[in-house]
């Protein structure tokens, strides 16, 4: 399979913090990758960085065969990266139509209808509710409505962050039953999650992320069988 | 009729603060900083204006569309050169900034055209002739055999102001960047994550309002022609005060504070004290701010959790 995308080397900072350290990675087309690890770990960071709304200091980041480390973050949208942001961050005083638009920012305004069209067609419910403010939105219908706000642009990567967040355990069935319908429709995924048991049951592949370094990978087989993993979290 | 006199004018002055304060509440809403100098982007446009019509012979239309091209490149180049590197600075880095940039405008518009006052001209004069042969210059309609006046230059600014709120609603309702806009002024970086220059955004936000400001200043000046380069800091901070009044950031309430403090401020005068005009405004805006903080139509600010 051919690499879709590839973290080489990463070092970022907050000031004085360094948060990410010497981190390597890369996600082939069509996989779904997940990036595990506990609170502070840097999972976010890594993916933030990815995105361009933080730099590196070192290394690079190679996304479908461009150099893409000095991109400014409203750019990459156009090579075929999505982020769904930690905590959603949907537009809450916008309508769900509204914030699906906004995914579709970078996009031909003759596309627009197609890509609501098809993405009514992945979450139902948001078609119920396409002229409610999101602010009003259920949690659970939040992370539909970020998830298919992300999925606008017809991204080659989807990159999620902690979707699993604050949901019931039936809604974070219904979120990964979706995450694996979107892989098999062609999406290549990367996923950042706390839940390591749901993410290592779908992911092909795993890193361990502990305080800024990776400190184990394999497939997602693998890690959900090691001592190691089953420790630190999965509870035993 | 004299209530209704005030009432007009009220409402006329009130006009101006409002299309003024969308310029602060709309760079407010984005990018999140008080631009002091708005007001000194008035005088400017007024200036602009002035020259054109009254030194370079223009018509009125062409002089005030000038006027809008220079401030809204004003405001764009200000916002460029002063404020977009201070956009990680601390607010009140920003805010000195915005002070500066005013004293700055205001001794630059007395270096280049004196302290001396320039007389407005006023564009809504008709001549007319009566039927006895006498020739005279209308400036307004009469109602009721003359008990109530309505001048020109008030009709216009009402309608210019309520087709100014109506086209700005279109457009951050309606139209890609005005909905990006909105998307900035709740979350930047969620915004980004959408492909939406920030940067640009706030750069059309500044030019929109500069743009703005330089109707407001030719309206203004119709009303009050003596152009001076301190003209903009008096309706601009009154304007201010009415963003804050309807809740800063909210165009609504940019509208409806603008409308209330002109007609608050008319009343004060014609039924209190002239003197005592201004105190009474900054009153009332005192009160209802204690009562609802965020102003009469400001949205409770959600704290991240
Ligand atoms: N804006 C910031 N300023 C300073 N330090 C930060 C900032 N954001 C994150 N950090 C620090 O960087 C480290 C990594 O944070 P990050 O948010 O990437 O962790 P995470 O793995 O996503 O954690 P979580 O699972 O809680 O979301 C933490 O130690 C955190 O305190
Ligand atoms: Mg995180």
């Amino acid at each position: 399979m051919a690499e879709l995308l590839n973290v080489n080397d990463i070092n970022v900072y907050y000031g004085a913090i360094h948060a990410i350290k010497g981190v390597s990675f890369h996600v082939d087309e069509g996989e779904i990758v997940t990036l595990i690890g506990a609170n502070g770990a840097g999972k976010s960071t890594t993916l933030h960085t990815i995105s361009g709304l933080l730099r590196s200091k070192t290394g690079s980041i190679t996304f479908d065969g461009k150099n893409i480390g000095n991109v400014q973050a409203h750019k990459l949208v156009e090579h075929g990266l999505a982020q769904v942001p930690e905590g959603r961050r949907i537009f809450l005083q916008m309508t769900v139509e509204e914030n699906l638009e906004m995914g579709a920012y970078t996009q031909p305004n003759a596309n627009t209808a197609a890509s609501l069209e098809r993405v009514y067609e992945q979450f139902p419910r948001l078609k119920e509710r396409q002229r409610q403010i999101a602010g009003t939105l259920s949690g659970g219908e939040q992370q539909m409505l970020a998830m298919g706000r992300a999925l606008m642009s017809k991204p080659k990567l989807l990159m999620l962050d902690e979707p699993s967040m604050g949901l019931a355990p039936i809604l974070v069935e219904q979120i990964f039953d979706i995450i694996q319908k979107l892989h098999k429709a062609g999406t290549t995924i990367l996923l950042v999650e706390q839940n390591a048991q749901m993410a290592l049951s779908v992911a092909d592949r795993a890193y361990v992320l502990e305080t800024g370094k990776i400190t184990l990978s394999g497939t997602g087989d693998e890690l959900i069988h090691s001592d190691e993993v089953r420790k630190a979290y999965l509870g035993g | 009729m004299s209530f209704l006199n005030s009432l007009i004018s009220g409402i006329s002055l009130g006009s101006i603060y409002a299309i003024i304060a969308l310029g602060y509440t709309m760079v407010y809403g984005i990018a999140k900083m008080l631009n002091f100098a708005h007001g000194d982007v008035i005088m400017v446009g007024a200036y602009i204006c002035f020259f054109a019509t009254s030194r370079f012979g223009l018509p009125p239309l062409l002089g005030v569309l000038l006027a809008v091209i220079v401030c809204t490149v004003l405001g764009m180049t200000i916002e460029k050169l002063a404020y977009a590197p201070l956009r990680s600075a601390p607010s009140l880095a920003v805010l000195i900034t915005a002070i500066g940039v005013s004293y700055f405008l205001q001794n630059a518009a007395l270096l280049l055209w004196t302290p001396n006052p320039k007389v407005f001209p006023n564009f809504f004069a008709r001549t007319v002739l009566t039927p006895e042969g006498a020739v005279f210059e209308k400036t307004g309609v009469e109602l009721f055999g003359g008990a109530l006046r309505i001048s020109y230059v008030t009709l216009v600014t009402i309608l210019v102001n309520v087709v100014i709120m109506i086209a700005l609603t279109a457009f951050t309702g309606n139209t890609k960047m005005g909905k990006a806009m909105r998307a900035c002024s709740e979350d930047k970086d969620a915004a980004r994550l959408m492909g939406i220059s920030v940067n640009t955004t706030i750069s059309v936000t500044f030019a929109i309002g500069s743009g703005l400001a330089a109707i407001a200043g030719v309206l203004f000046m119709s009303a009050y022609p003596n152009l001076v380069p301190t003209t903009g800091s008096m309706p601009g901070i009154k304007a201010f005060t009415a963003a804050v009044f309807g809740g800063i950031g909210s165009i609504p309430g940019a509208f409806l504070g603008g409308l209330l403090l002109g007609v608050i401020e008319i009343f004060a005068k014609t039924y209190i004290s002239t003197q005592l005009s201004d105190a009474i405004v900054f009153a009332v805006l005192i009160i209802v701010l204690l009562v609802k903080p965020t102003g009469l139509l400001g949205r409770q600010i959600r704290e991240k959790v």
